[in-house]
């Protein structure tokens, strides 16, 4: 398979020797790294795919809460209502490294410490149902970060984890066997050289001697 | 500091303000696509947006799934779920292993 043209000289052949080795040492370790990603990545996906059924559920019961209690009131009192927020949370954005990947962590602070900031209305013209409405979106809120989290991160480790595995498997199929048949042709082609050169010297010692002794002619 | 967005029609999402998230009602997707560029190049951590929103602005959204900010997480909207957000998970399983051997049923 030495499809790519080498020269055939000894110094050609210790390169190609230590690229082999540091090609060898690379795979194992892309390979450690890939099975450990694998590993990591797995739980993760089960962590974020838990976490998106329970959020999804809740969503869809808090948008039933709503349409109920949209319905138990006129829409322009239900728009004052919520037309100006108490509460605001702001979000703490840091980084963890896991096996080189940079996955984002988010920690969510609200602006005001009092959880009965999220009904920005006073409680004369709503209906209770809005409360209730308003209580179990807050109450998904904390899942549908950890969510974001989980989710973003599954994406992240994803991706690296197919970069590895076309490494590896670039390493394992291409650049190792190519590497090795170089260098085989490499050592087949030297190896005849040396015959052919020793070859030579004993011809030529032969002509030599003849040269001298005459030996055809004593005969 | 980051902030949180939520992108999607207006009966879907209006309750997320109470909560102190920044809400984003778009009707058309034009102008969901034009909020979202708006959003991501921004101060924003988080886009939650509507799952149905997010089937036709897919490209869009694939484009920032490598990067670490902002995340864009897809939710059901008040017409129900559709799974397209269940499916960007099994995106990310056939991506890293090759095929879905997780979730596939």
């Amino acid at each position: 398979m030495a499809s790519t043209q080498v020269t055939p000289t000894r110094m050609e052949l210790t390169r190609l020797k230590k690229k082999l080795v540091t090609a060898t040492r690379g795979h194992k370790l892309l390979k450690d790294k890939r099975d450990e990603l694998m590993r990591q990545f797995m739980d993760l996906v089960r962590e974020n795919m838990a976490l998106r059924e329970k959020v999804e559920a809740g969503i869809h019961s808090a948008n039933k809460n709503f349409v109920i209690a949209r319905a138990g009131m006129d829409e322009a009192t239900l728009n004052t209502a919520l037309m100006a927020p108490k509460q605001e949370v702001r979000l703490e954005v840091g980084e963890k490294n896991v096996m080189s990947v940079n996955i984002p962590v988010f920690e969510s602070k609200t602006r005001t410490a009092d959880a009965n900031d999220i009904y920005s209305y006073g409680f004369a013209f709503t209906s209770s149902d809005l409360d209730g409405a308003v209580k179990s979106l807050a109450d998904i809120l904390p899942d549908m970060l950890k969510l974001a989290e989980t989710e973003k991160a599954c994406q992240l480790m994803a991706a690296e984890i197919e970069k590895t595995r076309r490494r590896v498997n670039a390493l394992e199929h291409v650049i190792i066997p190519e590497t090795q048949s170089s260098i085989k042709y490499i050592t087949m082609k030297l190896d005849e050289n040396e015959r052919s050169s020793q070859i030579r010297l004993m011809k030529v010692k032969d002509m030599m001697l003849e040269e001298a002794h005459h030996y055809g002619e004593r005969a | 500091m980051y902030r949180i967005a939520v992108i999607g029609d207006y009966d879907s999402i209006y309750g997320f303000a109470t909560l102190g998230l920044d809400t984003f009602s778009v009707d058309t997707y034009e102008e969901a696509a034009r909020r979202l560029h708006r959003l991501t190049s921004g101060k924003y951590g988080i886009i939650y947006i509507t799952e149905k929103l997010a089937a036709q602005l897919k490209h869009e959204i694939d484009k920032y799934r490598e990067q670490v900010m902002p995340a864009i997480i897809l939710i059901p909207g008040v017409s129900g779920n559709t799974g397209k957000g269940i499916e960007e998970v099994k995106k990310s399983v056939e991506q890293a292993v090759g095929s879905d051997i997780l979730f596939g049923n």
